[in-house]
């Protein structure tokens, strides 16, 4: 028989930085908040721990950053990374709220890195928290708590009771805790091993989770069930390629593997599928991860020779290696005449350039499929082998929000008094894509909304 | 060029659990992890000398250790802290390998050992001393002198002669200087020989005795530390400054007591408004501050990120200051009275403890610190030359 208790006004469930942002609004407002977490405290901040910056428009440069990033010009940013799809009025909401963010966070006590400090690569377009994610999930929990939020960790919330479209109480454990009005934050699907098979069959096994383990999504599947509009597409994940001997979940930023245009990218049939040189920029990371996805046994290898190493930025775990392709290939598990041949017939193909000093230029020439940059000569032994498998990083899937963050239902009505803020309703402004920093800045921005929304609709007495 | 020393830690074994090969293989394990995340690198200077190596020698790892401030920010906002996987409590693995480079480079090696002893060993050796000049002191005095009120020029050395005060300051703090200055020289060629020795310039002198004077590392990149639990503070930075600025005020009330006694020809004691006890009364206080808060610190700061070890020689370290400005100042005020004789040897003989103890106790931090910001100081400057090479 589950217990029933005291009432707040406000029911946050979450603990990352939509479930804080939104905690911390409606305190604001003089509601009574609960914060329910599902992660033990020393690992608490959802996926918000993982995080270091986020997106924001600014006409002027600021200590954090340098230069413009006019609203505009986020918007344009958005709709390319999204092909379109991000929802025109969420998302005109999201880049005009966006701006607002450094004071906001000034004032809840949470530290900017400065741009001018020498330490961060250029970015017009990003914020850094200083000291990272975890530094500014810590200064929102003490924030938080000076407001008088009852923070509970080790505390999930598995389903929602409804009264129509009014929302009664949240289950959590043998724990029933009905509130005025509540805050569904607690992230997307994204750990889910049922949902994931669901959707991927066998290759859900060959994934790993970047994320915290506690992304269960079971709130959002229940919602679904219960008549929630869904946006998105379970099925569709944002993966990176990430070392195949990587914890099973909570890797987070360490364990991806950068260096594909350095050497070549191999299944374990030792063969190419695809040009390692056509993509350097960052998002060849979420390239690589859906084409791992489509590998056999959702498993492949970064080969690189000496050099290729040597150029390669660091990774955490040392690469498999051997003093020649045969013996590699024998250690990691690829079929090893196989990838010899490949070898050969890959340094066979290339077409040294007419300015051979400088790496961008070489490419190959009647290989399949070709390498169009970085088609450097993989001879210098020893060789390494990173084993690499695709990275959940979240799902692009979850509940369709209005412009006060209220839950759709699917015939047309919303939930009274149910608010969805961060990743549960992040595919409503990427419903495929990302660019960085957005994540974290769709937290801030609804978790704000909904927190306030929250607060009114609970003291408002409806 | 890097030489030829081993990366600690490397080598196919090496996995992101807690490291089994010793300290200073986990040290490296867990700044091979930082070097990959880097979130961190607006807190300290620690993060980008990281950043600058592709791999850690032994020299490598106690050079980033001694450019640690020990301001802990980097424990809490760590996303692989434990309970996570990874295990990542570089704050703790850093003091670690601090202390062990303190007995790594010591002179004479045997003594090295003192820093392995732990705080209580430091503090009974001190009080041992104490307890011998005292003793020595019944002895040799008569109890009709030391007990009775001394007054006038000349005062102090009806106790204890000039000539033993003088020597015996002398040739103490003569030894420590040299013992300290021997160990921070092996430090310091060590890294001549690891980083190609890039060139000191007068610019990199002056940056780093800026961030040595102003503790620019222990501002926790902006906010403050983590001195106590995770939330930023300003307050061990603040007590340190009144611990380190007292004690120069003492060191210049020294200077300019030995000024009055040879240029003037004064014989102490002073007169309160005078310089020496003025410059003296004033350190003294703020070394008395600071060596308090910082205690205080220590009892209620949160210990995840310490080395019990180390902590123990801070904690010996702060007591032994706080004897030496506490007597110092008892002296001041006992010095017109019958106790005078007692309070000036009690005083003396923890000088004579915290200069003996100097070179195996923390008070080297302050030296290997020095080293270390200017290696760093050079560094960036040679980064700085080669981009523009590049360029």
């Amino acid at each position: 028989m589950p217990v029933l208790e005291s009432k707040p006004d406000v029911l946050v469930v979450g603990g990352g930085v939509a479930a804080l942002a939104a905690a911390i609004e409606a305190a604001r407002l003089g509601a009574s908040v609960r914060l329910l977490d599902a992660a033990p405290r020393e690992l608490m901040g959802g996926n918000t721990r993982h995080s270091r910056n986020f997106r924001y428009a600014h006409s002027a440069p600021t200590p954090a950053t340098p230069d413009s990033y006019l609203e505009d010009d986020f918007r344009a940013d958005l709709l390319r990374a999204t092909e379109g799809l991000a929802h025109p009025v969420l998302s005109d909401l999201l880049v005009s709220e966006s701006r607002d963010l450094p004071r906001w966070l000034a004032d809840q006590g949470v530290a900017l890195q400065r741009a001018d400090d020498g330490n961060l690569p250029y970015s017009r377009r990003t914020a850094f928290f200083l000291g990272g994610g975890m530094a500014a999930v810590r200064a929102l929990y003490d924030r938080a708590h000076a407001l008088g939020v009852q923070v509970r960790h080790d505390a999930p919330v598995s389903a929602l009771r409804l009264d129509g479209t009014r929302v009664r109480a949240a289950l959590g454990g043998q724990r029933l805790m009905s509130a005025g009005a509540f805050v569904l934050a607690n992230g997307g699907a994204h750990a889910a091993p049922d949902l994931l098979r669901e959707h991927w069959g066998d290759a859900a096994e060959g994934f790993l989770n970047r994320g915290t383990p506690w992304g269960r999504g079971e709130l959002l599947r229940g919602l679904l069930a219960q008549g929630a509009q869904a946006v998105g597409d379970p099925g569709l994940l944002y993966l990176v390629a990430v070392d195949a001997r990587s914890p099973r979940e909570d890797g987070g930023i360490v364990t991806r593997i950068r260096g594909m245009p350095l050497g070549i990218v191999v299944d374990a049939m030792g063969r190419r599928r695809h040009d390692e040189g056509a993509d350097t920029a960052s998002t060849r990371y979420a390239r690589w991860g859906q084409r791992l996805a489509a590998f056999p046994g959702q498993i492949g290898w970064l080969v690189l020779d000496a050099a290729g190493l040597r150029a390669a930025p660091p990774a955490l775990y040392p690469p498999i290696q051997a003093g020649d392709p045969l013996r590699l290939a024998q250690q990691a598990g690829i079929d090893g005449p196989k990838l010899a041949a490949t070898l050969t017939e890959y340094n066979a193909r290339i077409v040294q350039p007419d300015d051979p000093t400088d790496p961008s230029r070489w490419r190959t020439a009647g290989l399949e499929p070709p390498k169009s940059n970085y088609a450097l000569p993989m001879v210098e032994p020893p060789f390494s082998a990173y084993p690499m498998r695709p990275g959940i990083t979240f799902a692009h899937h979850g509940v369709a929000v209005d412009d006060r963050t209220r839950v759709r239902w699917r015939d047309g009505g919303y939930l009274d008094n149910g608010f969805a803020a961060g990743m549960i309703m992040a595919a409503n402004l990427i419903p495929r894509g990302y660019v960085s920093g957005l994540a974290v800045t769709i937290g801030l921005v609804f978790g704000r909304i909904a927190g306030r929304e929250a607060a009114a609709y609970a003291l408002g007495g409806t | 060029m890097r030489s030829a020393a081993p990366d600690m830690g490397g080598g196919a074994e090496q996995a992101p659990g807690v490291s089994a090969g010793g300290d200073a293989a986990e040290l490296a394990r867990q700044l091979r992890i930082c070097n990959i995340c880097q979130y961190c690198n607006g807190l300290c200077a620690v993060f980008s000398a990281a950043e600058r190596r592709p791999s850690f020698t032994e020299w490598d790892l106690d050079q980033l250790a001694n450019l640690c401030h020990h301001c802990r920010s980097c424990l809490y906002d760590c996303q692989y802290a434990p309970p996570h996987a990874f295990a990542v409590n570089l704050p703790r693995a850093l003091a670690r390998q601090r202390r062990e480079s303190y007995a790594r480079y010591a002179w004479p090696r045997p003594l090295a050992a003192l820093f392995g002893a732990g705080g209580p060993v430091t503090l009974a050796l001190g009080a041992g001393v104490v307890l011998a000049c005292v003793l020595a002191m019944l002895i040799a005095v008569p109890l009709s002198v030391l007990f009775s009120p001394q007054l006038g020029p000349g005062a102090f050395y009806r106790i204890l002669p000039l000539p033993v005060m003088a020597g015996g300051a002398a040739l103490s703090l003569g030894f420590a200087l040299f013992a300290v200055g021997v160990g921070v020289w092996r430090f310091w060629s060590a890294g001549a020989r690891a980083s190609g020795a890039a060139p000191v310039r007068w610019s990199a002198v002056g940056r780093a005795l800026l961030h040595l004077l102003r503790l620019d590392n222990l501002r926790g990149g902006g906010p403050g530390c983590a001195d106590v639990d995770h939330r930023p503070s300003r307050l061990r930075r603040r007590l340190h400054h009144a611990l380190f600025y007292g004690f120069l005020g003492t060191l210049a009330a020294t200077i300019a007591a030995a000024g009055q006694h040879h240029l003037l020809g004064e014989q102490a004691p002073y007169p309160l408004t005078s310089a020496p006890v003025l410059l003296g009364t004033a350190g003294g206080l703020s070394m008395v501050v600071g060596c308090i808060g910082l205690l205080w610190l220590h009892r209620r700061e949160d210990r995840t990120p310490t080395d019990p070890l180390g902590r123990g020689m801070d904690i010996a370290l702060l007591w032994l200051l706080l004897a030496v400005s506490g007597t110092g100042l008892g002296l001041l005020v006992l010095r017109a009275t019958p106790l005078m004789g007692l309070a000036l040897v009690v005083h003396l003989g923890t000088v004579l403890a915290l200069f003996l103890l100097l070179p195996y106790g923390k008070l080297v931090h302050g030296a290997y610190r020095a080293a270390a910001l200017l290696r760093d100081a050079s560094e960036m400057d040679a980064e700085v030359d080669a981009e523009a090479e590049v360029r």
